[in-house]
């Protein structure tokens, strides 16, 4: 039996939370060390949290296995640490054979630089060598499908563009272990899938290993023959994907009431984070309880939080279903209006005329870019959400109808 | 990024494959010298990004390298030479100042791009994993181009004055290496304590111009007392500097004492730096 190609055992890591943490003044560390005797009776010690703890896992070699959980489960600082950006607290893990990390789309990538400079630059910082880049280069080019732009600086691509050259490149990584956060959820429909397919090519045809992070139920059942539910840091089950996913969907937290305020500090995000949706909320006037329902209004209120300066053409409210399918988008690329913002908190109200959902619970996700795509904010699950069966006064009952999306019907007379 | 062995093609049999182990840090890691050898593409990429985003993003781009040692050589002149008499060697004070000025920027600009590397680069630290110390590095190496086109700018000068060439110039590269290393050292310090500090950020400016003045750039060594001379030359720019005067003045004398006191404390400043990196390295991600 050859050795397994990762394998972790008891990893655990611990976090300062509170001010403790993050990059500090000289000034500020000297002045707490002045003050630490006089702090004996135990008050203020710094507050810790396990963003890990005890987990184990086996990973044979070839296998795709999936690691999912809810928002704030410990998946990313998994994926920190197996791809050695952050160091564990307690524990081990072995990883047998080159590792390749994606964690974000472009790590590396200059808007500068040339789209031909990028793919050196990008290919070189993923780990590939020189010799592999120059090997692939026509490849890498073709799949992002970029056409005459290579030579020009990547600041004047469309932001598909940027994020198709961005993939391409971390497509073509060929590691023994591939270790793949959220990174796919970004980009549209027809990239998604040739990104999917690409990797599932890679694990199958190459008999490599991955470890694939992600919100997409779908994406996981079709690529990972196993799955790890993580849940507060711990390994709550491990097996089939099949099982794992009925029961990480099962124990799903109950949507979020309309009306309420919701935080979304905590949440799994990428993104620069200049600008970030903190607290959202949604309603839909006229529903029972402010409830959405089919075929009805939904108002979406962000409050958004700005660091610096920016113009911002879109910001989203996606709607999912449970599987992680991309359901509605709705952006305010749509309505062409772009936002100039200043630090500061901004509060933004998107209105759907008509939610064409049938009842049943959704994920909310948000989305903040600014100009040529770069992506300030982007939470894939920030919260979810019930569509009640309802409809407002008129003849007949509710209807019931198990599409996702509702339709309207007139029959026609025939013969 | 575990050290690639070779791209062989693919799979390779479980018992070359290398392997990488994931422990908590203990304190004072081991400097793995084996994973910065086999960095050494990546590093050459770092350079290369690094000088192609300078010249693309300046206005003045590689000209900057021949006029920021010009100008400041023109200022010199002026107030240090004319206005305060400083003497200059029996060289002309534009050639004296200069000669010290090349070297001189190239230190200044490499040690505050080294310190400022790490924090400018952030994405880089909490989305991939490679050697850190590849980022202060590329900063210093970067540098070394605008050394070269500097250097040919004071020959050129030194022509214009009439300044006969010396075989000594062949010294150049050594020089050069000792400021890179002087530039590095201290540069490994302030990149790491810089991402936990940011306070350093505002330090280096400051530090760079105290050390203007402790460096006999606008003044000569000379002027320092023989029994000073070695503490003097603690600081490895004293070496580099004076070593430059030494090259293009046919009657300095070689400045042997300084030059092994600067050698000897970057040295043990670069050892030391490099465990410190090393254990400060592992909590860069959560801190930055």
């Amino acid at each position: 039996m050859s050795r397994p190609a990762i394998r972790v055992e008891r990893l655990g890591k611990q976090y300062r939370i509170g001010q403790a943490r993050g990059p500090k003044t000289l000034r500020e560390d000297l002045a707490d060390l002045a003050r630490r005797p006089f702090r004996r009776n135990g008050a203020a010690e710094p507050r810790t949290v396990w963003a890990l703890r005890e987990v184990s896992l086996e990973v044979a070699r070839g296998e795709v296995v999936g690691i999912i959980g809810g928002n704030g489960a410990g998946k990313s600082t998994l994926l920190k640490i197996l791809s050695r950006i952050v160091t564990p607290t307690e524990g081990l893990a072995e990883i047998t054979g080159r590792v390749g990390s994606l964690l974000e789309a472009g790590t590396g990538f200059h808007s500068e630089l040339t789209g031909r400079e990028n793919v050196y630059m990008s290919g070189a910082i993923l780990g590939m060598r020189k010799a592999e880049i120059d090997r692939k280069f026509d490849e890498i080019v073709a799949f992002a499908d970029i056409g005459p732009f290579l030579d020009t600086p990547v600041k004047r691509y469309s932001s598909g563009m940027q994020v198709r050259l961005a993939f391409a490149v971390a497509a073509h990584l060929e590691p023994e272990v591939l270790i793949v956060d959220e990174v796919l959820a970004v980009g549209d429909t027809e990239f998604q899938k040739k990104c999917l397919g690409r990797m599932r090519d890679v694990s199958r045809g190459d008999g490599r290993t991955v470890l694939f992070v992600s919100h997409n139920m779908e994406a996981v059942q079709r690529l990972c023959g196993r799955a790890v539910l993580l849940e507060r840091g711990r390994v709550a089950a491990a097996g089939p994907t099949g099982p794992i996913v009925a029961q990480y969907l099962a124990r799903n937290e109950s949507p979020t009431a309309a009306g309420a305020w919701i935080d979304l500090s905590g949440v799994d995000r990428s993104g620069s984070g200049i600008a970030r949706v903190q607290q959202a909320r949604y309603r839909s006037e006229g529903g029972p309880d402010g409830q959405p329902y089919p075929d009805g209004p939904l108002t979406v209120t962000l409050s958004i939080e700005v660091t610096a300066a920016c113009t911002v053409p879109s910001v989203a409210v996606t709607l999912y279903d449970t599987q992680g399918t991309k359901l509605v988008n709705a952006d305010t690329l749509l309505v062409g209006r772009t936002l100039r913002l200043e630090p500061g908190l901004h509060q933004l109200t998107l209105r759907i005329p008509e939610v064409h959902l049938n009842p049943g619970v959704y994920q909310i996700g948000f989305w903040i870019a600014g100009p040529l795509g770069a992506i300030y904010d982007f939470v894939p699950s920030g919260c979810d959400m019930e569509v009640v069966a309802w409809q407002p006064a008129g003849p007949g009952g509710p209807i019931h109808d198990d599409g996702l999306v509702t339709c309207r019907l007139e029959l026609l007379d025939g013969d | 990024m575990t050290p690639a062995s070779d791209y062989l093609g693919p799979m390779p049999q479980t018992g070359t494959a290398p392997v990488t182990t994931i422990r908590p840090p203990r304190g004072w890691a081991p400097l793995d010298v084996r994973e910065y050898l086999g960095a050494h593409e990546l590093l050459y990429f770092l350079v290369l990004r690094n000088l192609k985003l300078r010249y693309k993003q300046t206005l003045l781009g590689a000209a900057w390298a021949v006029l920021q040692p010009l100008l400041t050589m023109a200022v010199f002149t002026v107030v240090f030479g004319r206005l305060a008499r400083l003497s200059s060697d029996g060289l002309p004070y534009e050639v004296f100042a200069l000669a010290a000025l090349v070297p001189w920027t190239y230190f200044a600009n490499a040690l505050a791009q080294a310190g400022n590397s790490l924090v400018d680069q952030q994405q880089l630290l909490t989305k991939i994993y490679f050697p850190r110390l590849l980022l202060p590095l590329a900063a210093v190496l970067a540098g070394l181009v605008d050394l070269a086109i500097s250097f040919v700018m004071l020959l050129v000068v030194l022509a214009w004055f009439g300044v006969e060439p010396s075989p000594r110039l062949v010294a150049a590269p050594a020089f050069a290496l000792l400021a890179t290393a002087a530039a590095f050292a201290p540069g490994l310090w302030l990149a790491a304590l810089n991402v936990r500090y940011r306070d350093v950020r505002y330090v280096i400016p400051f530090l760079v111009q105290i050390w203007l003045f402790a460096t006999p750039v606008a003044y000569s060594g000379s002027l320092v007392p023989e029994r000073w001379r070695p503490l003097y030359g603690l600081n490895p720019m004293v070496g580099v500097v004076d070593g430059f005067r030494w090259m293009i003045a046919p009657t300095a004398s070689f400045p042997a004492t300084e030059l092994a006191a600067g050698a000897l404390a970057v040295a043990l400043v670069l050892l030391a730096g490099l465990f410190v990196f090393r254990r400060m390295e592992q909590s860069f991600a959560d801190v930055v």
